[in-house]
């Protein structure tokens, strides 16, 4: 038999249909849904008369326009309107979700996996580009637009043809104070954030096994960064051990025969993909972004990059233009970029694990001066329990830190969590777009222990100066 | 959705590479639920010298001069020319509503995001690929000729210049199809119902987990 990827395993498990102009109906198992991209295609569904093919594969809360302050009703009535229009959709159509206020609600990314709604073998979709986290889990998980999510709900399946493959091969172990955030950003480094697309990116190498399902699920979550709308993993033990006893997932026989397949969820050996890149873990250090593009990235023990060194004239000028925006000038020290506010939250590094280490360098300090706000938002309000039961958030808020309910936040500031023009972020969500974290907003994307040690010296710095010391001798 | 078959079109260009989703269309605007009124707000950080914000009157709003859309020459515009990996970033299909709502019609650049790329069928934009030597070209020509117009023509698949020079370009023949005739793509699925009936029931057998029903 000839050796597959896990792609093209995850591909011929779905096909419904297969057209002869190389397009295929295939199904969709999981379609998580938040209030952004849903209305409008609610909406249609509602006008054209039509039904929701299979409920129970929907699985929606409210996450980017939700406040993360106390207040239990939304204070600007168009947010407020966006989130009431989510809960009375899923209430009209009987569908599973948590809204504002349950103690399971939270980014939808978060979430999925959390619930064990998303599970190894599936096919995962959300109008969301960041469904690519997912694929961690061995699924097929990519983002959409509203007309597809209606397309999915009216019919369970989308019009696809299947993506060219790219194993991103990372060897050996990663450095102390490196973590998946800055695979993701050291990846994008190398192939631009126009690399993937096209493609689906399977991450693979000793240092990808050597990762928990957060720390995949941060790099598969930034394979949309990458250009590429989905980003997967093989299936190991790690996967098994993190599913097993979650709500939706499988229990007794189910969950043994389910194991049993989704062992099966592997490129098999001598798999041909369409492109491989190779990255050497232990070259990896931690990693800031300088741009306002998340390839804009340097380590943070470098300088600012000199577009008169550019010898491609519209990436020099896209270079002039993004330093520009973010302020700084060619060749200066990362380490002498100061900031106004920290964000530690998003769909990227808001799970437990992202708030350990972040309270491991703040543990014992406090934040500078210099810091007008540093806010720690969890992914979810399990998330959120988690933290409070090993006392994070008394670390987070001795530090400085505002410790605040969950959902997307400053990663986008649709609710009131935002930059103001001028403001400079140490964040760790995954988009330094112009604009991204509030209108002339400066974003510098980092990893979340990162993110913590900028807090406390006001500046980037190298957190493996910061790293508690147990962690340094280890 | 609006069918597509062939324009002679003003040209207004974009000139920078990694164009998002976000400065498409900003997200205050993703509010909205509605489809609808997004044109307004059509690169809305670049185009305006305030903020802006969702219901506001935008005829108000002080322009920026140096933005291309505020140009004279490019009022009316309905190609947006464009550099590689446009529409990058966020899956918004707000992106292109507001294009569409704006009046653009055809997108020319190097290349697309696969999303923003996949979202452009599903309402009547055409988005064309040609190389990126044809694509300087064409930015050269539209810099220094004002009131410059492209023939585009879906059925023939040819974008044709003013002096006549012709560039072909590749288009799924299922999209294709969709957009000339403006076809509901959910209603041509639905004809494979059975189909999707029949998948479902083999695979509740291999994987019942997947159509369990919990809470």
């Amino acid at each position: 038999m000839t050796p597959l990827t896990l792609y093209e395993k995850l591909w011929r498990t779905h096909v419904v249909r297969q057209e002869s102009d190389g397009t295929a109906l295939i199904y969709i198992d999981r379609h998580l849904v938040h209030e952004v991209t849903s209305p409008q295609a609610f909406e249609g569904l509602r006008l054209a008369g039509r039904s929701l093919w299979r409920k129970n594969s929907i699985l929606a809360t409210a996450d980017h326009n939700t406040p993360t302050t106390q207040q239990t009703v939304i204070a600007d009535p168009v947010s407020r309107l966006q989130v009431d229009t989510l809960d009375a959709n899923c209430a009209r159509y009987g569908l599973t979700e948590f809204p504002m206020g349950d103690h399971r609600q939270g980014i939808v990314h978060v979430i999925g996996p959390e619930q064990g709604a998303t599970l190894p073998g599936m096919t995962v979709v959300c109008g969301d580009s960041h469904t690519s986290t997912h694929g961690a889990f061995a699924a097929l998980a990519f983002g959409i637009g509203t007309s597809e999510v209606e397309h999915v709900m009216a019919t369970q399946t989308l019009v696809a043809r299947p993506s060219k493959t790219l194993r991103v091969q990372v060897d050996g172990q990663l450095p102390l104070g490196v973590t998946a955030k800055d695979v993701a950003l050291a990846i994008i480094a190398k192939i631009g954030t126009a690399g993937g697309t096209g493609h689906a990116i399977e991450f693979a190498g000793e240092a990808i096994r050597g990762l928990s399902m957060e720390g995949r699920m941060t790099l598969c979550n930034m394979a949309i960064e990458a250009g590429a709308r989905a980003g997967m993993v093989a299936v190991d033990q790690t996967t098994l051990d993190y599913l097993r006893d979650r709500p939706f997932a499988p229990r007794g026989g189910e969950w043994d025969l389910a194991q049993a397949y989704w062992r099966t969820l592997h490129s098999d050996e001598g798999a041909l993909f369409d492109r491989e890149v190779v990255l050497d873990a232990g070259a990896i250090e931690p990693l800031v972004t300088w741009g306002t593009s998340p390839e804009m990235v340097v380590a943070v023990g470098g300088r600012v990059p000199d577009p008169a060194l550019e010898p491609d004239l519209t990436r020099r000028e896209g270079m002039l233009r993004a330093l520009g925006y973010m302020d700084l000038s060619a060749n200066m020290p990362m380490t002498d970029i100061w900031i106004d506010k920290v964000f530690i939250g998003s769909c990227t590094n808001s799970r437990i694990e992202d708030l350990r280490a972040a309270a491991a360098v703040l543990e014992g300090r406090r934040i500078a001066p210099n810091i007008k706000l540093a806010l720690a938002v969890p992914g979810s309000g399990l998330v959120k329990r988690a933290a409070e039961a090993e006392g994070l958030d008394r670390i987070f808020m001795a530090a400085g830190f505002e410790w605040r309910n969950p959902g997307c936040s400053m990663c986008l500031g649709m609710n009131d969590d935002r930059l103001s023009a001028g403001e400079r972020c140490a964040s760790t969500s995954n988009r330094n777009f112009e604009g991204r974290q509030g209108t002339g907003g400066r974003t510098h994307l980092v990893s979340p222990q990162m993110a913590a040690a900028a807090a406390v010296a006001g500046h980037f710095v190298d957190v493996r100066d910061y790293l508690p010391h147990h962690q340094r001798t280890a | 959705m609006r069918a597509f078959n062939s324009i002679n079109g003003l040209v207004v260009p974009i000139d920078r590479s990694n164009v998002d989703t976000d400065a498409i269309i900003p997200k205050q605007f993703l509010k909205s639920i509605r489809r609808t009124g997004f044109g307004p707000n059509l690169f809305d950080a670049w185009r305006y010298l305030d903020e802006g914000q969702p219901e506001q009157d935008n005829a108000r709003r002080p322009l920026n001069p140096d933005f291309v859309l505020n140009q004279a020459r490019y009022q009316g515009a309905e190609i947006l020319l464009a550099r590689e990996n446009f529409g990058c970033g966020s899956s918004r299909e707000h992106a292109p509503w507001a294009l569409e709502d704006f009046g653009i019609r055809v997108l020319i650049a190097p290349s697309y995001a696969d999303i923003f790329f996949n979202n452009c069928f599903k309402n009547g934009l055409l988005p064309i690929v040609l190389p990126e030597t044809v694509v300087d070209g064409l930015f050269h020509e539209v810099l220094t000729q004002a009131g410059y117009r492209l023939h585009v023509d879906l059925q023939q698949q040819r974008v044709v210049t003013p002096s006549g020079v012709q560039h072909e370009f590749v288009v799924e023949e299922f999209r294709k199809y969709c957009l000339l005739n403006g076809l509901d793509e959910i209603g041509l699925t639905l004809r494979h119902a059975d189909q999707i009936r029949a998948y479902e029931t083999l695979r509740a057998q291999q994987e019942p987990w997947i159509f369990g029903v919990r809470s």
